[in-house]
């Protein structure tokens, strides 16, 4: 079981202060949260992509480069990458190039993003929002595995004889995750591809989530990739935390009454009732979490968003400090020792490479096997 | 004796209204038409009055309040609809508007409408065809061509004259109870049942 943080690295004023941060507080802030992440025994810091104001990360493989350089452990992911709008070449070089330098410890979750204007932005029409996820992967999950590639097709320049370098670390690609809010067809895909599918488990009911989560786990099964307990499923959840239940909701109250995404609507007390959000104590963060597995069966990877709304920095870093010090010890006991042996782990690129030597060792011998029957 | 189910939408605000009146009075003559068909009906009413707030808090996050998704589910469950809004401002209130903005997308797909309206004079009775009519013609509902207003005069009006508001209740429900009749009933499209396999996204270039 894998636990991290996701970050979308929004510039929010802090509504006690009204101080809005700058772009380069934020950019450093989301750094800092990243080596807390390491510091603390989290596995995976995740960034998302924007291309719009009041978001910083556009350039997600600078920010996961630099902060390779300053970690050894933590993987390094993207939450989400627009596999619409990127030239899917680009992704292939740049993400393969963040793998060597990061020692394989990268992987990618792709996504449709949630501003329209991206589209006509960068040359596309949100009208092809799925067609174009669907042709980019295809491309990009060719180009990571055949060093050669003839390519044409409807979104980009075809291509003849073309070669992405770096090739993957190993001969392991990067692990792939789809993630989708709404889109049957993206639970389908990653199904297709025997990818993971993660659903960001937010700012909706979790119901809202079940079903894509249950698609994605039939058609896993469907597709041959194993059963459908054994699918590579990742969770989001956001969470505040305080020693203190009362101390943790009196502190987040204004954060929560003013967030761009759920302000100035429903109550906090009715947001935490009808999504995952938790706002309360480290034993309430375990128990509302603990719950998740129930609704979506035995999963690989548990995020956390952690630094939105405005939250300073130092708050941010303590919420981390609270989460490997008393959730993610709990979390990971109960999870990984409740999993059923032949449900996989989370995905890793040493654990890829093994696989992948055993793989073809396997057919080396099964080859060897025919040839020495055929000389008998 | 088949049974249909109608979910009836008013946007009145005071209580009790006169848009919750003329909701009533077309609920009952829609029960009569179908009757005389031969079918039973049911009518769940739906007051938006009582779900002002969850309707803003559904703008916002994006997602319905359990109270609201089940007043969600029953509209679009229905056999039919009956849609009743206060003319304001020339137009459809902004409750009437907020619910069937929240509406899912497909959920009133070829159901039989009925739209109607109140106001306080005949001036702005023609709301109804500017407004309305395109609105749930866009949501793809099939709408009765007979709009029923009801002007605070005509509740003191005979119906001697030819086309009092009786008549015409009488004669929007009837239009409404032939199509409801004449549908199968069958609730809205889900895309997690309508799956397209992934070869065929592939290849759908």
């Amino acid at each position: 079981m894998q636990f991290g943080i996701f970050t979308v690295g929004d510039v929010t004023a802090d509504p006690t202060t009204g101080r809005t941060p700058s772009e380069a507080e934020r950019i450093k802030a989301m750094v800092a949260i990243a080596l807390k992440a390491e510091e603390v025994g989290l596995d995976v810091f995740a960034t998302g992509e924007h291309h719009n104001p009041p978001f910083v990360p556009s350039s997600p493989t600078t920010m996961l480069g630099y902060i390779a350089a300053k970690t050894e452990r933590i993987i390094l992911s993207t939450s989400t990458t627009l596999i619409t709008t990127n030239d899917p070449v680009k992704i292939a070089e740049d993400y393969a190039m963040l793998q060597h330098l990061a020692d394989g410890r990268v992987d990618l979750m792709m996504g449709r993003g949630n501003t329209g204007p991206v589209y006509p932005w960068f040359g596309q029409d949100i009208r092809d929002g799925i067609a174009l996820a669907v042709e980019n992967y295809h491309l990009l999950n060719r180009l990571w595995r055949e060093d050669v590639v003839d390519w044409e097709g409807k979104f980009r320049t075809p291509l003849q004889g073309f070669t992405s370098t770096p090739r993957p670390l190993d001969g392991v690609p990067p692990f792939v995750w789809h993630g989708s809010i709404r889109s049957p067809e993206i639970a389908e895909q990653a199904a297709y591809y025997g990818d993971g599918f993660f659903a960001n488990h937010i700012f909706w009911p979790t119901e809202h989530y079940t079903r894509l989560v249950n698609l994605y786990r039939a058609r896993f099964e469907h597709y041959g990739h194993g059963r459908a307990e054994q699918a590579i499923v990742g969770l989001g959840g956001q969470v505040f935390m305080r020693p203190s239940s009362q101390d943790a909701v009196r502190e987040f109250r204004p954060y929560f009454d003013n967030a761009p995404v759920y302000g100035h609507g429903p109550s906090l007390e009715e947001f935490t009732d009808q999504t995952p959000l938790t706002v309360g104590s480290p034993q309430e963060v375990v128990d509302k979490t603990l719950t998740f597995r129930q609704h979506f069966g035995d999963y690989q990877r548990q995020l956390f968003l952690m630094d939105h709304a405005g939250l300073p920095l130092k708050t941010v870093l303590e919420q981390i400090d609270l989460l490997g010090a008393e959730v993610i010890p709990v979390l990971r006991n109960e999870l990984d020792t409740s999993r059923p042996a032949d449900v996989p782990d989370a995905p890793t690129h040493e654990a890829r490479r093994a696989a992948a030597e055993v793989d073809h060792d396997s057919l080396v011998s099964d080859q060897n096997q025919t040839f020495e029957g055929t000389l008998r | 004796m088949t049974t249909r189910r109608l979910a009836v939408v008013t946007a009145g605000l005071s209580q009790p209204s006169a848009t919750r009146l003329l909701a009533d009075r077309l609920a009952d003559a829609t029960r009569r038409s179908l009757g005389r068909r031969g079918l039973e009906a049911g009518f769940d009413v739906v007051e938006l009055r009582d779900s002002a707030r969850e309707l803003t808090d559904n703008v916002l996050t994006g997602f319905p309040p359990p109270r609201l998704r089940d007043v969600l589910n029953t509209v679009a469950s229905a056999d039919g609809l009956i849609a009743v809004t206060p003319i304001f401002t020339a137009s459809y209130s902004g409750l009437f508007k907020m619910f069937f903005d929240v509406v899912e997308a497909g959920a009133l797909t070829d159901k039989p409408v009925l739209i109607a309206a109140t106001g306080g004079t005949e001036r702005h009775s023609l709301a109804l065809e500017h407004a309305l009519r395109p609105l749930f013609t866009y949501l793809r509902a099939v709408v009765v061509p007979t709009a029923v207003y009801a002007a605070s005069s005509d509740w003191g009006s005979g119906d001697s004259g030819g086309n009092g508001l009786r008549k015409r209740i009488d004669r929007a429900a009837d239009q409404l109870s032939q199509l409801v009749d004449a549908k199968a009933s069958t609730g809205p499209t889900d895309p997690f049942e309508d799956l397209t396999p992934f070869e065929q996204l592939l290849s759908s270039k």
